[in-house]
């Protein structure tokens, strides 16, 4: 049987796996940067916590709730984005994230510095669902999510948010309604953190400010940058790897935030698209090893 | 859409007047190359920029097929079919050639949410992307990401992707600069063929070589005014020409 332990980490990337996810919609494919992910993390939690806490609503009501929640004030707090480019909007957003992170902390609605507590695991066919099940059930939403982003990928929007990324003075002289598609990335990218939220709350049974503050987002924004950036399997692996590797060794656990500044630093120098990116080492380690092997069964 | 129905090519006139910046008026008409040209700050981009809503003109009129496109947004009026190219190329550098040209397609489906979420990739589409791509004589770099083309190269998709728009009015800023005498002669052709389709092209140009060759008409800016208009030979010796660009006597 596999050990609480090890369910608690599939759990944990599965969250992380769905937030990179969500950020690279709105920084990967629209290429809007941004700094303050955890933001949306945390409306979605908290949403979800306070409508099962205090309203007595049951999960399968508060977790999309939190993400319908988390989309409308995504889509509120990307308003003032859409004025700014670049290096003002990495400053904007992170803005935002302190702002919401304050807003949690200080309000006593909010639970201030106590958090939300008292939030459990789903209910389902009468009884408390187990871990594995719950696993189980973020695996399904995931790869439903996976589909979507592939269909919209492929269609007119995502073909849009390519052209927004590429040059945005461009894409309007071609039609493209800039802001709308903007937005757009916005509220995908917010719901889809505030979904994440919902399932980390309701797995953590508590919830604090400090977990949705700009630490946060900079580990997302690591494990996008590191899995490769617009790809659509590149946040995943990143997820995946900087999520695991806390776990394999204390250290790592305790020099988690200088390790993955090193290594965003070391990507961005080696490998700016991330190791499923465009230029990547791997496909050409990958096809070099494949023709050595080729080479070998010929000569022998 | 109205745009592609001939009869409307042959008679369709686009009227531009733009009194914003100290007065320059002109019209230009559907099938004909008109030359824009004028001494470096002369306000060329400038004009284009306001025509193809960059910058949103602060007063004047500009008419479009007899509406006003004053207030409207560069994505709008891109879409009433007035493309344009950039002084300083700007594709969409890590997209593929075929890629480029077919984002000018989507706004056919983006006032439906639905329709939207549809695959860009489609048979109609990709058939008269690869009609346009031959035209420019892209055809072997379908599938080359557009940062790895030659600047040639990426003039020359930029125009198929303003085309792919369909049109009436072509703005194109300083298509032959920076190209070898060769890839600007190859240019200078497919604007040609641009204008014998009824598409009526805006062209800013420095080579007066070139703008001689392809301009029946041209206009002359100077400090964000008109100074000149008239064929040619008529601009050749134009006094106020001739001192714009070399100075006054004294």
């Amino acid at each position: 049987m596999i050990s609480g332990y090890f369910i608690t980490i599939l759990i944990t990337i599965g969250i992380y796996a769905m937030l990179a996810h969500s950020l690279n919609i709105i920084t990967g494919h629209a290429g809007q940067i941004s700094l303050g992910h955890a933001a949306f993390f945390g409306i979605g939690a908290y949403t979800s916590a306070m409508l099962y806490t205090g309203a007595g609503f049951p999960f399968w009501i508060s977790v999309p709730l939190a993400a319908v929640v988390a989309g409308i004030v995504g889509t509120l707090l990307g308003i003032p984005c859409l004025r700014v480019r670049d290096d003002f909007l990495a400053i904007t957003t992170m803005g935002i994230n302190f702002v919401v992170e304050a807003i949690f902390l200080y309000l006593p609605f909010f639970g201030g510095a106590m958090g939300i507590g008292g939030i459990n695991l789903p209910k389902w066919f009468g009884r408390e669902m187990t871990k594995p099940e719950y696993f189980i059930l973020i695996l399904v939403v995931f790869v439903f999510l996976l589909l979507l982003d592939r269909r919209v990928g492929h269609s007119w929007i995502g073909l849009a948010w390519a052209s927004i990324r590429e040059d945005e003075e461009a894409a309007r002289a071609m039609g493209v309604d800039v802001v709308r598609f903007k937005v757009l990335a916005f509220i995908l990218g917010s719901a889809i953190a505030g979904l994440a939220g919902g399932f980390y709350a309701h797995f953590l049974t508590f919830i604090m400010p400090q977990n949705f503050g700009f630490g946060q987002s900079i580990v997302i924004l690591s494990m996008v940058v590191f899995g490769g950036i617009g790809s659509r399997w590149g946040p995943i692996v990143g997820a995946v790897i900087l999520g695991i590797l806390p776990e394999v060794s204390r250290p790592i656990m305790e020099y988690r935030i200088l390790i993955y500044g090193i290594l965003l630093l070391g990507m961005m120098r080696f490998q700016p698209g991330g190791l499923l990116g465009p230029e990547s080492i791997l496909p050409r380690v990958f096809r070099q090893s494949v023709r050595r092997a080729g080479a070998r069964g010929e000569t022998q | 859409m109205r745009l592609n129905d001939p009869s409307r090519c042959q008679n369709s006139e686009q009227r531009i007047r733009r009194p914003a910046r100290d007065g320059v008026s002109f019209t230009s008409q559907g099938g004909e190359i008109l030359g824009i040209i004028g001494p470096n700050g002369a306000g060329k981009t400038t004009l284009f920029n306001l025509i193809s809503g960059v910058y949103p003109p602060s007063g004047g009129e500009i008419s479009f097929q007899g509406k006003s496109i004053l207030r409207l947004k560069a994505h709008q009026i891109s879409r009433l079919g007035i493309a344009r190219t950039f002084q300083i190329v700007r594709p969409f550098q890590n997209l593929d050639v075929e890629t480029n040209v077919l984002v000018a397609y989507g706004h056919r489906f983006y006032p439906s949410f639905w329709r939207s979420t549809g695959p860009f990739r489609q048979a109609p589409f990709l058939r008269e992307v690869q009609t346009l791509v031959h035209r420019a004589g892209l055809q072997a770099y379908t599938k080359h990401m557009a940062k790895n083309l030659p600047l040639g190269f990426k003039k020359r998709l930029e125009i198929a992707r303003a085309l792919a728009l369909r049109p009436r009015l072509l703005l194109l800023d300083e298509p032959s600069a920076g190209l070898r005498f060769e890839e600007a002669a190859q240019l200078m052709e497919l604007i040609r063929q641009v204008r014998d389709q009824g598409i009526g092209v805006l062209l800013i140009e420095h080579n007066m070589q070139v703008v001689m060759d392809l301009c029946k008409r041209i206009v002359v800016l100077d400090h964000g005014a008109k100074i000149a208009e008239g064929s040619p030979e008529e601009i050749r010796s134009n006094p106020l020409v001739i001192q714009a660009y070399l100075g006054k006597e004294t």
